[in-house]
């Protein structure tokens, strides 16, 4: 099977990058078809959340330019990205997609979500009809192998995303969240689901800030909140406990003054930032200051790791897993690939067979006189019995040869042996034709 | 019988201890056996002060033992307060060893109270109680701060987990402070006046350059301008636990002025 991944993640690429390689979801079925309709490209599924973008690809050779997809479509200067591009092909491949749907690929190794963004995606590709056969079999494996993570090893049982480490980090300063106002500074998915979780757990009201002030109010009504002038943050500001800043600026802006004039107006009440943008919108000196409390995306990180001592352990028995989950999909596409070359000969031998015996019966049949019902059935079921005695060796030595070196001689000799040879090369020639679509 | 009782106490007392300092490494143990042993220990406690207090009135609180003995009840008694509000047991890693210490010195030997005042009884213990309700108030509060300070370092290290990974909110910590803090000022206020109308009952005339009225009003002021700063400023967190340390420094010089003081002395040692 030629399997070809190619994309980028949060390890290989900042996020202003990822950013800009992002598919929109209303964009997808577009690109997925494009995708498909790349040459060499056979079957297509694209990966697209906060923390990677993945191209997943079926290809005729193995050999497809994804790279040329990825400047077609986007038709970005590429100097901008290729340097964070990984590809990875074939066993390589079919691991890192088993990694990452198991969520050992994850920023917060054992995070729930990106199953379920596997799975989007899937489905996305599914209804555009651009994964059918093999591709088909692999995720489908991939979502058995993330269960059996799932239930084998502990990896998930204490599994928090960033978002509800940031909850967690809340409550150790805030006690309960109820009745404390949540601050957004830049209209991000990330900073969305971080706020959706403070609101899940008691956070009163949501302010949103954004430099293109439309998404500031669509997000604002998307929570109830209020949305408010990018200009008027600095006066506004101080109403926020909790503070999550995704902004795309290249300088911090929040600083040491605007953290006093916080304070000062706060009447020294605590705030929390959260800082998820990078490069960092909270400058860090912020944080040696007296009730004020920043986290940046790796303080989250490194949190949310060491919330289980043994995460490492469970996660080196995750890899096992897969290890032998890699090794196994390998076997059995390798067992299906070589069946594929017998079963030809082994439905001509079918055809063969069953075209003997309807004759068989019909000369007889009129000899037997009037038959009830219940007697066709029985001579029925008796000559499909022996047919099927007969084959039954010739089809299973057939089976076994094909996972044998001299598989073609052993073709030869039953098709010789059973005079199979004009109907054989035909049913090849057909199912040749259709092998890329004979797995679904 | 009080000194076999207050052994009793203390027996208990120590074995509320030891659950303590099992709890810094394992959940769960320290409501389970320690907060029923220390509340064992303080109905022992109460009955050796009743019945020190029955035979001998008030005076029973001038010595300096069972003084001890009463502020140790105190303290336990705010710790109380704090868990069933709070539901917390984190104040319990400083308050549960000062409680056995006090109690432990109280238990140790029994010397004859010397202070005597045979007009103003009542006034005396009043003045006794309320002041030491107020020093246990403090007390709490300068354990919530110093608390505050550990949590707040804990969360701007950005190193979760470890032994103290069980403290309360820092917003929680913080309210227990300043709740106490509220708590303990009438005590403390009222406590002085008394301790005033006993000094103006048995002396005649208020000295105020004595040491120990002195130090006890430099302690009220500071205790006062910790309420002040948290009212006006909002000053919490490393501000209000120098604060709280200074106001309590304060208490204990103020406290140890009884060894030195003209007028307040209970000591016989």
């Amino acid at each position: 099977m030629n399997v070809q991944l190619i994309g980028v993640n949060y390890k290989t690429a900042p996020v202003e990058v990822r950013e800009r390689l992002n598919i929109p979801e209303s964009h997808l079925p577009d690109a997925l078809k494009r995708l498909s309709q790349h040459p060499g490209v056979d079957e297509g599924l694209i990966l697209c959340t906060c923390n990677r973008v993945e191209i997943l690809a079926r290809t005729r050779n193995g050999s497809a330019d994804l790279r040329g997809f990825i400047r077609d479509y986007f038709r970005i200067d590429p100097s901008t990205y290729e340097s964070h591009l990984y590809e990875l092909s074939e066993r390589e491949a079919v691991r890192h997609v088993f990694r990452v749907t198991a969520s050992l690929d994850s920023m917060v190794v054992g995070e729930p979500q990106i199953l379920g963004q596997v799975k989007d995606a899937y489905a996305a590709a599914r209804t555009v009809g651009t994964v059918h056969s093999h591709l088909d079999h692999l995720l489908t494996r991939a979502f058995t192998v993330a269960k059996r993570v799932r239930t084998e090893t502990s990896i998930g049982t204490s599994a928090v995303s960033v978002a509800s480490v940031a909850v967690e980090l809340a409550k150790k300063i805030f006690g309960s969240l109820n009745g404390k106002h949540v601050y957004l500074v830049g209209a991000g998915k990330m900073s969305e689901l971080a706020a959706r979780h403070l609101l899940a757990h008691g956070a009163a009201s949501i302010f949103v800030a954004n430099r293109t002030y439309e998404r500031a109010v669509t997000l604002a009504k998307k929570f109830h909140g209020e949305a408010i002038l990018f200009e008027q943050l600095y006066d506004t500001c101080d109403r926020a406990d909790i503070v999550i800043t995704s902004t795309g600026a290249p300088h911090a802006i929040f600083r040491r003054e605007h953290g006093e004039l916080f304070l000062n107006r706060r009447k020294n009440r605590p705030m929390f930032f959260i800082d998820i943008a990078v490069p960092r919108d909270v400058d860090p000196e912020m944080n040696k200051m007296d009730g004020i409390f920043v986290y940046d995306i790796d303080d989250l990180q490194q949190a949310a790791s060491s919330h289980l001592s043994d995460r490492r352990v469970e996660a080196d028995r995750a890899e096992q897993i897969i290890n032998i989950e890699v090794e196994r999909f390998h076997e059995h596409l390798q067992d299906r690939l070589q069946t594929l070359v017998v079963i030809p000969t082994i439905v001509s031998l079918q055809d063969q067979f069953e075209t003997i015996r309807r004759s068989e019966i019909d000369r007889v049949r009129g000899r037997l006189g009037s038959l009830s019902a219940e007697q066709e059935t029985a001579i029925d079921a008796l000559t499909r019995g022996i047919v099927n005695k007969i084959m039954h060796t010739p089809i299973t030595s057939l089976k076994s040869a094909a996972k044998d070196a001299e598989v073609t001689s052993v073709i030869e000799v039953v098709r010789r042996i059973f005079n199979l040879n004009l109907t054989g090369d035909k049913t090849k020639e057909e199912s040749e034709k259709k092998k890329p679509g004979a797995e679904s | 019988m009080p000194i076999l009782w207050l052994r009793v106490a203390l027996g208990f007392y120590g074995i509320g201890l030891l659950c303590a300092l099992f709890a810094l490494m394992r959940r769960g143990i320290l409501p389970r056996f320690a907060l029923p042993a220390m509340s064992v220990g303080m109905t022992f406690q109460f009955v050796s002060l009743i019945e020190a207090v029955i035979p001998d009135g008030s005076n029973a609180l001038t010595s300096i033992h069972n003084a001890e003995s009463l502020l140790a009840l105190l303290v336990m008694a705010a710790f109380m307060i704090v868990y069933f509000s709070y539901r917390t047991t984190s104040p319990g890693i400083i308050i549960f060893p000062l409680v056995f210490v006090l109690t432990f010195a109280a238990a140790s030997h029994q010397h004859p109270f010397v202070f005597t005042s045979p007009v103003l009884g009542g006034w005396l213990v009043a003045h006794i109680a309320l002041i030491f309700a107020g020093y246990a108030a403090l007390f709490l509060s300068f354990t919530a701060s110093l608390l505050y300070l550990i949590q707040e370092r804990r969360l701007k290290s950005k190193k979760p987990g470890g032994a103290m990974s069980r403290l309360p909110a820092l917003q929680q910590i913080d309210e227990i402070g300043y709740r106490s803090l509220l708590f303990g000022f009438p005590f403390m206020t009222l406590g002085l006046i008394a301790g005033m109308v006993v000094a103006q009952g048995t002396y005649g005339h208020l000295d105020f350059l004595d040491p120990k009225i002195s130090l006890s009003i430099l302690m009220w002021a500071v205790y006062m301008l910790m309420l002040y700063t948290r009212w006006n400023a909002g000053w919490r967190g490393r501000r209000a636990a120098y604060l709280a340390a200074g106001a309590f420094l304060t208490a204990l010089v103020a406290w140890s002025a009884n060894y030195f003081s003209a007028i307040h002395r209970v000591v016989q040692s």
